[in-house]
């Protein structure tokens, strides 16, 4: 016979759609860049110092751990940029910068790189990193300076003053006298807080690109913050003015668009999603409401990372054609 | 003067989940079919459909005419096997398929004739029966890919009463064309067919399917649905949203009745038949012609073929002849497929024959063939959300791994019909499908013990 060029052959489908990993990972960055610059307008621009020293000792402690243990290198893929600057975003902006390399250590090597990297981390790497960083550090994690354009002094932020309001009274005038920023001034994010999550005009900007590239499915944000405005409305004997400023303040619009989001740490179907979503919502109330601790939505969310594979379990969709065989059974119940 | 019945065009009862927008890439929706030459030789093999192969009936040295039965079986679940062209019986030996897989076959050298067979003629159609012993007798197998003999399909079982014929012209894979055209060219045939099996079948409801992106084929098409006002008036047009897997045929019956196909069951199940548009032309045909199945349309595209065009080819034409007859290759190939590149399957040399279920030949370079990189899994969901059948690949690529023959079978696993959605839509390359494959022989080899 004679010698013979063979074609390459592979298994089915034979075409691919053009979204890729790194083409994800980019739209998040682009999505989160409007919280990013609205944080340096804000807090000035130590803001982008711990921005960029978190996302360079993300991608550094990525490549050298992939390095050492011998591991196709994986910096391309941009997680680890994304890594950095939701942790960035979860930090005050007078944090040290060393702090900043100690979180990015817990977040790549612990939380991701050790259970196996890319989509293999059950919680969400920023997230228990900030975590680590609050109980080992309380003071310096809770050290918010009022935003620059005001004038920089340690201040409390608006959650906090919140937290101390009795709601079983009138809460406006406690509002008043607690000397909260004016609702304007907490849509455009200038109060105390961490770096990227004061700006809700910016964070939704973010939110709508994602939602536009279908880079997320809309169901956990609105979800979580719908359960959210949902149980404090209630508690508040229907406030809206306290309402809104419950959702504006803390770190929930940044937790609810790009945290509890997270492909590896969230449920992949739909009903999942919601209970997930739902389940955060909860959990930042209760945290929020009845425990000394004025911001949930970090504790909320890892506690959901847990809980995610057995939510994926409980909610398992229905496969089609599903329904039949069930019928069958109870037919055959029925006949027995 | 049209009839303007507001109610020949329906619109889908109950939209399927899942599925992908693929770019559609039809080429060659455009070129009227051509009718290629016989070749020189052609190779028949036996096993052509899916269930039993067929034993040669013809022996070396044997002259045949277009038409004659060369292979038959005594099984159930086969059809006849006829010469494609006239000529001398060259071999009867093995030869390598498109599938890598061997089967016996005859190969005829043809004498450039095409002599038809003298003994055919039309069959004598009066009730079911007839039509189903018709419709095996004339070779016909699903003309869409699947290459399920056509006449198990007609055969109507008491416990399982059909009210519905679903004709399939979706096409949603990219590329191919041939059933576009069947409409446009064929619709005397169709129109027909569509009736005959109406009446012989006492269907309550024909569907016609097709997708919304051919304005073309929607209008022959409604003419058709448009002509049945006397005669029952249970034809109706469908026009689909175009989004692949639309033309799957539990999509279909989905779609055109809103009945979910059990897992592990077919669309007779709910009362259905699916078939392809083609089919139901070629059943027209060959009750007036009595002429079987010695040929077929297939699409020759893709960017690497010199002249895309839709052609006419008798079955057992190698690939080789077809890809020369339209002008061989611009530029070096990388894959090639027999099929649409969805579900079709990837060839490694041109030298094997056109079957009865071949759609396409199509041939790609490097660029256009999508090859991607495979990245660890980022649990995205994509794979799961563009799945028709609403399962989780990546969890079955886990338990398939894990040899998890219980735990798959929970996860519906046997209901996947490979349609290649999961893997299409997977930002990290993951040839989901082999793992697909990969779980159910796992679930089937646990079966057998
Ligand atoms: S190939 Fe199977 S698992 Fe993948 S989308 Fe199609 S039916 Fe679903
Ligand atoms: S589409 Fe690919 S990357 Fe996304 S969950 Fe499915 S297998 Fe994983």
């Amino acid at each position: 016979m004679e010698e013979q060029k063979l074609f390459t052959v592979s298994a089915s489908p034979h075409t691919k759609s053009p979204v890729t990993v790194q083409g994800i990972m980019l739209d998040v960055i682009i999505a989160l860049i409007p919280a990013g610059i609205a944080g340096v307008g804000i807090f000035g621009l130590r803001a982008l110092a711990v921005i960029a020293v978190c996302v360079a000792s993300c991608v550094g402690f990525e490549a050298l751990f992939v390095k050492l243990l011998k591991k196709p290198m994986s910096i391309g893929d941009l997680s680890a940029v994304i890594t950095g600057l939701l942790l960035a975003y979860n930090l005050p902006v007078e944090i040290p910068l060393w702090m900043c390399v100690i979180g990015s250590f817990v977040a790549i090597v612990i939380v991701k790189q050790l259970f196996g990297g890319i989509g293999q981390n059950f919680a969400n790497p920023a997230i228990t990193a900030r975590i680590v960083l609050l109980v080992s550090f309380a003071s310096a994690m809770t050290n918010f300076t009022a935003p620059k354009v005001l004038d920089a002094v340690s201040t409390a932020t608006p959650l906090a003053t919140l937290g101390a309001i009795d709601r079983a009274g009138d809460i406006g005038s406690q509002m008043m006298a607690g000397g909260l920023p004016s609702l304007t001034a907490m849509v455009f994010g200038v109060r105390a807080g961490c770096i990227g999550e004061t700006c809700a005009v910016a964070l939704l900007l973010g939110c709508c690109w994602l939602l536009v590239r279908r880079v997320i499915s809309p169901i956990i944000p609105l979800s979580y913050i719908g359960t959210v405005a949902v149980l404090m409305l209630l508690f508040s004997h229907f406030d809206l003015y306290y309402t809104a400023y419950e959702l504006l303040s803390g770190g929930l619009l940044l937790g609810a668009v790009f945290m509890a989001t997270d492909y590896s740490t969230s449920p992949i179907n739909k009903k999942g999603k919601l209970v997930f979503g739902i389940g955060c919502g909860v959990l930042t109330t209760v945290i929020r409401l009845f425990c000394s601790l004025p911001e949930g939505v970090s504790y909320s969310i890892l506690l959901m990372n847990v809980l995610c594979p057995l939510i994926e379990k409980v909610t398992a969709p229905k496969y089609f054609g599903f329904v039949k065989k069930k019928k069958e059974k109870k037919a055959k119940e029925g006949a027995a | 003067m049209g009839s303007n019945r507001p109610d020949a065009i329906l619109k889908a009862v109950k939209k399927g989940r899942g599925g992908v927008f693929v770019s559609h890439h039809k080429l060659t929706a455009d070129m009227e079919t051509v009718r290629m030459p016989a070749p020189e030789r052609v190779v028949l093999p036996m096993l052509q459909h899916i269930g039993a192969p067929c034993t040669p009936t013809v022996k070396k040295g044997d002259t045949v005419a277009v038409g004659q039965v060369i292979g038959d079986s005594d099984k159930f679940l086969s059809v006849p096997i006829h010469a494609s062209v006239s000529g001398t019986v060259e071999s009867v030996a093995d030869v390598k398929l498109a599938n890598g897989t061997m089967a016996p076959a005859v190969t005829i050298v043809s004498d450039g004739e095409m002599r038809l067979c003298e003994d055919l003629t039309p069959p004598v159609v009066k009730n079911k029966e007839d039509l189903v012993k018709a419709v095996r007798a004339s070779g016909l197998v699903g003309l869409g890919g699947a290459g399920f003999p056509s006449f198990v399909k007609l055969t109507v079982s008491p416990e399982k009463p059909i009210d519905t014929l679903v004709v399939n012209a979706a096409e949603c894979e990219p590329y191919i064309t041939v059933d576009y055209r069947e409409c446009l060219e064929n619709s005397w045939n169709i129109l027909n067919g569509v009736y005959l099996l109406a009446e012989l079948l006492e269907l309550k409801r024909v569907v016609i399917a097709v997708e919304d992106n051919k304005p073309e084929a929607i209008k022959v098409l409604k003419n058709i649905a448009d002509q049945d006002i006397d005669r029952g008036n249970v034809v109706r047009l469908m026009t689909l949203k175009s989004r692949y897997p639309q033309g799957a045929e539990k999509m279909m019956v989905l779609s055109a009745t809103g009945r979910e196909v059990p897992a592990g069951g077919l669309p007779a199940d709910v009362g259905c038949i699916v078939m392809n548009v083609g089919s139901v032309a070629f059943v027209n045909r060959y009750i007036t012609t009595g002429k079987p199945l010695v040929s077929r349309s297939v699409t020759v595209s893709g960017d690497c073929i010199k002249n895309p065009m839709n052609l006419r080819v008798p079955i057992g034409t190698s690939m080789q002849d077809i890809v020369d007859y339209c002008g061989g290759f611009v530029k070096e190939p990388a894959k090639i497929l027999s099929g649409g590149p969805m579900m079709g399957t990837a060839i490694t040399d041109l030298n094997v024959p056109l079957l009865k279920s071949n759609n396409a030949v199509l041939a790609f370079s490097k660029k256009a063939a999508g090859f991607k990189k495979e990245t660890p899994c980022i649990h995205c969901g994509r794979c799961h959300a563009a799945c028709p059948m609403g399962l989780i690949p990546t969890d079955i690529e886990k338990y398939a791994l894990l040899k998890d023959a219980d735990t798959l079978n929970k996860l519906g696993t046997m209901v996947c019909m490979e349609c290649g959605s999961c893997a299409y839509s997977c930002p990290g390359g993951k040839p989901l499908v082999q793992y697909m494959r990969l779980a159910k022989s796992v679930v089937r080899e646990a079966a057998k013990k």
